[in-house]
This record gives C-alpha cells, sequence and structure tokens, in this order.
C-alpha cells in the first residue's frame, strides 16, 4: 500500500453555559419534559422579536480571545435559511463570512508526547443557535422538542488546509480545546449529553500529492475515544477506496459505536444552499478596544500554561500535571493547597491516592469534601515530620473524611502519634527478637531477607505506630549484637 | 436581468413547492417582473452612500441573562396540527 496523508478539519459546536437561551428568556437546562422550556419567540411565532443575550455574547469573545483570534469590531447575524422540523422558524440565526464571526484567524496549542507543543489554526468562532430535538415515533411520525431550540451554540471552526494529521491529533484538539472551554467556564463540555458536539471533517491524499482529497463529513461522536476512532477508521478506509483505484465519494457519515465502522448516512451532491442575509430583526453589535481588552485581561490562566508551571514550579511531569488540569476543580484544590505552603510533590501524591480514590467511590466533588486543602497540606506534613507513618495516615484520613476535623487534633485526639522514641522502639525489637529465635539464628546463617520478616513483626507489635526508618537501623543494630 | 425556468425550480425546491410546468412558466413571467423593479433601483448613484446591512442606525441592544417563565405546554403545543406524549408530531422526514 502506497502512503496516504490524512487532513483533518474539525468542526466543534458548544452549549454555551448560559441561563437562558440566546434570542429569549427561556431557561436553559438538560433534560426536564420536552416542550416545557419554549416561548412565542424560541417557537418562531409571527410578530415577536429576538433580543440577543449579552452574556452568550461575551462567552463567545472570551473564547475567541483565548483561541487567539482577531475579533471583529463589528459583527451582524445572518439567518441560514433551510427547512426541517427541528428548525421552528425555517431558518437558524448564525454568523456568516470570512471576517464577521465574533472571533477568526486564530490558533490553539497540543501539548505533544514529544513535550512541545503543535499549532493548531482556527478559522472562525461564531454564535449561533441551537435546534430542537427530533425523535423517531414507533407510527413512522416525527415528534419534536423545542426545549433545546435556541439554546446559544458557538461554533468553533479549525484553519483551511487542516493543521491536523492523524486521529490522534484530532483527539488531542478535541481535548485541548474541551479543558480551554472548561476553564473559560463558558460550556459544561458534557460530550455524552450533546453539550460539546464534534464533527471532522477528513481527507487523505497521496504522499507528495499537493492537492488535497474529496472529504467527508463524520457525525455521531460522543466521546473522546470516538473521535479518535472514527478519525482513524475514515483514513484508513479512505486509502482502502484510492487503493483499489476508485474515488472518495463527498459524503455523510455517521459513526456506530458498537460496530466501531462509518456508515454511510447522505451523498452530498449539491452545495447547500443556505441564502445567507442579514437579519433584520438583529442589529448589528459593535464593540471597543476598552471592552475586549478588558475582556482579555479577565481571561483566566488557561491549562496549557498551567501545565508548563506545573512542570516548572511543582516538579511535577506532564502525564501528572494533566492528572490535575482535566478538571478544574481538582486543579483549583491543588494550587490552593501549594499556596498553604505544602510540598507540590507531597500534596499530588496524597491527592490522587486516598483523596481521588475517597471521591470517586462517594461520587462527591472535591469542593463538597470534608476535606479541604489545608486538611492535605496538614496530612502531607505530620507524614514527612515522621509524626505518623503512611499507614497511619490512611486511618486519619479515613477520620478527617467523617468529620472534618484536622490531621493534627485526630492524631492527638487517637493518641496515635508515630513512635520515634529510641528506647521504647527498642525494646519492641527486643521483644520481637526473643519470641522468634529462630528468625534469628537464620539471620545469623545468612538468610539476610528474614529481616523483612522482623520487620513486619515489630511493626504489628507497635501497632503500625513504629518509625519505620528507626525500626530499619535499630534492627540491623540487634541483629549485628544478638 | 431574468430568471431562469431551471433557477425557478430550484427556487421552488428550495421552498419546498411542488410546481407542474405550467406553473413554473408562470412564476417565470413573475418573477421576472418583479425583478425589472431591481433594475430600476439599479438605475440610482448610490456611489457614496456606505453598504448598509440594515436600515436602522440602532447597534448593542441586549438582554440580561434572567430566565423567565416559559409558556405552560398546553398553550405551546395548542397551534400543533398534530400533538401526542408533550411532542409536536409531524410526518415521517425523508430526505431529498
Ligand atoms: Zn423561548
Amino acid at each position: 500500500m502506497q502512503s496516504y496523508i490524512p487532513s483533518i478539519g474539525m468542526e466543534v459546536h458548544a452549549e454555551l453555559a448560559t441561563r437562558s437561551k440566546m434570542f429569549c428568556r427561556c431557561s436553559v437546562a438538560f433534560g426536564g419534559q420536552p416542550n416545557t422550556r419554549t416561548c412565542p419567540i424560541c417557537l418562531g411565532l409571527p410578530g415577536t422579536l429576538p433580543v440577543p443575550n449579552r452574556a452568550a455574547v461575551e462567552m463567545v469573545v472570551r473564547t475567541a480571545l483565548a483561541l487567539n483570534c482577531t475579533i471583529a469590531m463589528r459583527s451582524i447575524f445572518h439567518r441560514k435559511n433551510y427547512f426541517y422540523p427541528d428548525l421552528p422558524k425555517g431558518y437558524q440565526v448564525s454568523q456568516y463570512g470570512d471576517t464577521n464571526p465574533l472571533g477568526y484567524g486564530g490558533y490553539i496549542e497540543i501539548p505533544t508526547s514529544d513535550g512541545g507543543v503543535k499549532r493548531v489554526g482556527i478559522r472562525r468562532v461564531h454564535l449561533e443557535e441551537d435546534t430542537g430535538k427530533l425523535m423517531h415515533l414507533p407510527t413512522g411520525e416525527s415528534g419534536i422538542d423545542y426545549n433545546r431550540a435556541g439554546v446559544p451554540l458557538m461554533e468553533i471552526v479549525s484553519e483551511f488546509p487542516p493543521d491536523i494529521q492523524n486521529a490522534e491529533e484530532a483527539k488531542d484538539y478535541l481535548v485541548q480545546l474541551r479543558q480551554i472551554l472548561l476553564y473559560l467556564g463558558v460550556c459544561d463540555g458534557k460530550m455524552e449529553e450533546g453539550s460539546l458536539r464534534c464533527e471532522p471533517n477528513i481527507s487523505v491524499r497521496l504522499k507528495g500529492a499537493e492537492k488535497l482529497g474529496t472529504k467527508t463529513e463524520l457525525k455521531n461522536l460522543n466521546s473522546f475515544k470516538s473521535v479518535q476512532l472514527g478519525v482513524g477508521y475514515e483514513t484508513s478506509r479512505q486509502a482502502a477506496v484510492l487503493e483499489k483505484g476508485e474515488k472518495v465519494l463527498q459524503e455523510t457519515r455517521g459513526w456506530n459505536e458498537q460496530k466501531e465502522e462509518s456508515y454511510l448516512m447522505r451523498i452530498k451532491e449539491t452545495e447547500n444552499d443556505y441564502r445567507y442575509f442579514p437579519d433584520p430583526d438583529l442589529i448589528p453589535m459593535v464593540f471597543d478596544d476598552a471592552y475586549i481588552e478588558g475582556l482579555r485581561k479577565s481571561l483566566p490562566e488557561l491549562p496549557l500554561s498551567k501545565s508548563q508551571r506545573y512542570e516548572k514550579d511543582y516538579g511535577l511531569d506532564r502525564k501528572e500535571s494533566w492528572e490535575f488540569l482535566v478538571d478544574p476543580e481538582w486543579s483549583r484544590f491543588y494550587e490552593e493547597a501549594v499556596k498553604l505552603g505544602g510540598d507540590p510533590r507531597l500534596i499530588r501524591n496524597e491527592m490522587v491516592s486516598e483523596f481521588a480514590k475517597h471521591l470517586n467511590e462517594t461520587g462527591i466533588p472535591a469542593r463538597e469534601s470534608r476535606v479541604t486543602p489545608a486538611h492535605i497540606v496538614e496530612l502531607t506534613k505530620l507524614k514527612k515530620e515522621g509524626q505518623i507513618t503512611s499507614k497511619m495516615g490512611k486511618d486519619v484520613f479515613v477520620a478527617m473524611v467523617k468529620d472534618g476535623r484536622m490531621p493534627a487534633q485526630i492524631v492527638k485526639e487517637s493518641g496515635a502519634v508515630q513512635i520515634s522514641d529510641e528506647s521504647q522502639l527498642t525494646s519492641i525489637i527486643e521483644e520481637v527478637l526473643k519470641t522468634h529465635p529462630d528468625a534469628v539464628a537464620k539471620y545469623k546463617g545468612g538468610q539476610v531477607n528474614v529481616k523483612g520478616f522482623l520487620v513486619g513483626q515489630i511493626m504489628r507489635q507497635s501497632k503500625g505506630q513504629a518509625n519505620p526508618e528507626m525500626v530499619q537501623d535499630l534492627l540491623q543494630k540487634a541483629l549485628e549484637q544478638a | 436581468m431574468s430568471i431562469s425556468l431551471e433557477e425557478v425550480r430550484h427556487v421552488a425546491q428550495l421552498a419546498r413547492l411542488e410546481l407542474d410546468e405550467d406553473e413554473v412558466l408562470a412564476f417565470q413571467g413573475e418573477l421576472n417582473a418583479l425583478l425589472g423593479h431591481f433594475l430600476d433601483i439599479q438605475g440610482i448613484d448610490v456611489s457614496d452612500i456606505d453598504a448598509q446591512s440594515h436600515a436602522v442606525t440602532m447597534q448593542n441592544v441586549w438582554a440580561e441573562d434572567f430566565p423567565w417563565e416559559s409558556l405552560p405546554r398546553e398553550l405551546a403545543l395548542k397551534n400543533a396540527k398534530v400533538s401526542r406524549a408533550g411532542l409536536f408530531v409531524v410526518p415521517a422526514i425523508i430526505e431529498d
């Protein structure tokens, strides 16, 4: 087989995290009874006038800034005309043109496996409205729920010709974009609920060929895994078609998650004729520099910058950094703990072991847990200073989860302080050696690994409270003298 | 400026209108008459007027993001020809 180069364009739709819809104030929420969040405006009834949601516009501008876009200082809404029952008005309000979308000509940086970053161009970031939801009824008819109709929707389109060249990069692009949206707080990023949707277009061409191949569009991808598998599948499918001497057809394909293969949805014979025109009901949006610069200054630190800081200042590696960064709340918790003066490495270890396990098991978000960053910092300090063993740390953890007491207080009240007193430890060791003369004999006979067994016995005797390093030293001395 | 029969059929298709050949011819005549008016407009000298997308001079009219009470569902569904289980019901959709 000859060598083919894939080119992947990404079209991502994100439902904005506003409280109300784009052009009316019907509430925005997931689920609920169908058609309970509609009004004359979002039902497209005659005689109504839409008014844009300021918060939604601001979220898109902030996203465009975070994606290094140029901001359209004057921007208008267009009508995209087509008939489909999920579209009550017969058109979707959107933004047309190269320099009219709120943001255009930006880029996103994606961390690569070699430790660097890859830059992927962003063509446009624009604001539109979501459609209703269509359900197929057993009668063969279709049922429509307009709760989602008019929900503010942001579309982010990658640059053409595409910078993304394989399935993994496509997934990484989406992961990174989702992280940025989460940190900006503009989208909840739930792919399984459809608030973040991704439709890649894929083409392949022979290595060395200049002209891009015919592209297909892939739909129904509702997880990162589907995006990676789907794009991978589609590139090999197209390469196989070309290898057979056949032509790739311009078509829309769906992704079957169970079978892990794409299937034909429809062939696009003609370009859609949407007859875009300026929406006369919606007046222009005009921004000044002061407003845009104000928004730029208000942007939070973005995940890529955080990960570089975690690596440089906290000594974490890239994988460890992203363990925190996948969840803004988790990374905020971590940063707060480090700020309290803890050791970044020890805090990290404490958080990803007992604490993460606890949150996973209970399903409690970190911010609602009784365990605060201060608890974690104090716990790591007690361990580091040798006041408690890591085994005792686990008991302390259980106690602080239960009633929120601070670790030092728990230790004090339980009396379970680590035994670091030399004479106390020596007497425990002597007792253990006395009860296990055979082990001592074995050690003297050259079986040095029997020492591990003796350490275990000493720890048990001390109820896990013996300082492990001191036990090692003192036991060594005792065995030599025995 | 004139519109071809093919363009009439295309526009009818976009509007989901089923026209027979007589109607296509009739609409061609009507649409061409309409387009004649645009020829009159094209005769006007607009060289010193900037392109406009809107007739009004207002800009930046926003609403704040506070949800209101939506319509009761019975009312929302009242104009539907068919509704069932809280849904608007339409015939099966066949893509062209
Ligand atoms: Zn509404």
